[in-house]
């Protein structure tokens, strides 16, 4: 009998652990013991990261696209539809363009971020955001014809993808304004939702000297409740209302519904063990990368080591093993601080960051990562 | 503080988030509940001693009170 392992989302999580199990249970599916199926609702795989230099016209949308069965092993099957919806008592699942329920024995649900800017009042309408290709595109529009006024930077909802984004977004703008002589005429002000910068508080320690430095105005206890776009005012549930002439957000983010209707966890995010990434409300499922509710930052690093741990475990109950491997934590992220610099930092849950000097040298690391980030998506780095 | 008396009527279960996560489900639930609700958080992050009430001072909130309970604190937050 064919054992069936279902992998839900086709990003930098369900793709890097589709060729990762592709790799440890290659016998068995060429003995068709076991067979992996890999949805994902769009026939292209998404590199997300591309879009924070779309809108300074270094990037284009199309950079971070390739076909998804281009990327993974062809022992793998890959299935262009939706789930719509999961059953995980009797283990099953059923997909858009299919009418009956479909068996699985492992599934992994690896579905991502949505945005959810809806959900606040006057967002859709006049907010601009690089947290989708649409949004980056149309940011770039507004951005390059920008040369005077309050830029304001909000940071609405977390968890959200990419942590480090927003102070890289206003440092690169900071630096992209001033290169062109600009920065006296433009205001930018950035707005975090707690007391500090940032959620990780070594991050904010580090990050808010040299936003001071160079005169990024700083809003904290900033949420975010409402968008005028007639009067151009940011609003917050604390009191707080800001001018803008350019508002980019991080919008609220959310999961997949289906999520939750199978009764895994809240908004999107699957209840998990942050150690085996297994789901707390049912057995035979997995999370990882921003599906899993693990605390940690919801970034491509995490959904890649996250992706290795799911395949080790899983590779194991196909041989009927224990499943030994957990995840600890561990995150990589490089961060901009400029058009030309970058810092870096790695950390897990036992070990804060510490981010390193921004140098030139780590900007150019950033970018030669992100052309090699498609060897990652084959499973080769 | 001691034991509370008062009746929570949403609770919100934080226990294991790592530092912000208990005081952004706060704010999450905040956001979705009416003036006069009180929200229970649940949290085991010492860092929320500090934070939520510093939060709830800021935002108008009103902290009623804060249980030390065997491995967490509940704090008791009404949305004003």
């Amino acid at each position: 009998m064919t054992e069936e392992i279902v992998i839900v989302g086709g990003g930098t999580g369900g793709t890097v652990l589709a060729n990762d199990l592709a790799d440890r249970l290659e016998p068995e599916l060429d003995a068709g013991d076991v067979r992996i199926t890999l949805v994902n609702d769009d026939p292209d795989h998404v590199y997300k990261p591309v879009w924070l230099y779309v809108p300074f016209g270094q990037r284009e949308p199309d950079d971070g696209r390739r076909r998804l069965r281009s990327l993974v092993d062809d022992a793998v099957d890959v299935r262009i539809d939706r789930v719509t919806d999961i059953d995980t008592d009797a283990q099953q699942l059923r997909y858009h363009e299919g009418d009956e329920p479909i068996d699985y024995d492992y599934l992994v649900l690896a579905t991502g971020s949505t945005l959810a800017p809806e959900e606040i009042p006057g967002l859709a309408e006049s907010g601009h955001d690089y947290y989708s290709e649409a949004g980056s595109e149309a940011l770039r529009e507004e951005l390059l014809s920008f040369t005077e006024g309050k830029l304001v930077l909000s940071v609405i909802g977390t968890p959200h993808m990419c942590p480090a984004a927003p102070l890289e977004f206003v440092f690169m703008a900071d630096d992209w304004f001033r290169e062109r002589g600009l920065r006296e005429d433009v205001d930018i002000t950035y707005t975090y939702p707690i007391q500090r910068v940032h959620g990780n508080p070594h991050i904010a320690e580090w990050a808010r000297p040299l936003m001071d430095e160079r005169g990024i105005e700083v809003e904290t206890f900033f949420n975010a409740d409402a968008v005028d776009p007639d009067a151009q005012t940011l609003s917050s549930m604390e009191g707080t209302e800001l001018d803008y002439d350019l508002l980019v957000s991080i919008p609220p983010h959310r999961g997949v519904d289906q999520i939750a209707e199978a009764g895994l966890g809240d908004k999107g995010w699957v209840d998990v063990d942050r150690h085996t990434l297994e789901a707390t409300g049912a057995q035979n499922v997995y999370a990882l990368g921003d599906t899993a509710d693990t605390g940690v930052p919801n970034a491509g690093s995490v959904a890649h080591y996250q992706a290795g741990v799911v395949g080790q475990r899983l590779a194991s109950e196909v041989h009927g093993r224990p499943a030994t491997a957990t995840y600890d934590g561990k995150t990589l992220c490089f961060i901009e601080t400029g058009m030309d610099s970058a810092s870096f930092v790695e950390f897990d849950y036992e070990n804060p960051p510490s981010p390193a000097p921004p140098s030139q040298k780590l900007h150019w690391s950033k970018l030669g990562y992100n052309e090699a980030y498609w060897l990652t998506a084959r499973g080769l780095l | 503080m001691s034991e509370s008396q008062i009746e929570a009527d949403e609770t919100v279960d934080a226990r294991g988030a790592a530092c912000p996560g208990p005081l952004m489900d706060l704010i999450g639930k905040i956001r979705d509940v009416d003036a006069g609700t009180v929200v229970l958080l649940l949290s085991d992050n010492e860092q929320s001693r500090t934070d939520v009430p510093e939060w709830a001072e800021e935002a108008g909130n009103e902290l009623l009170a804060v249980e030390e309970r065997d491995d967490h604190y509940g704090f008791y937050v009404e949305k004003s």
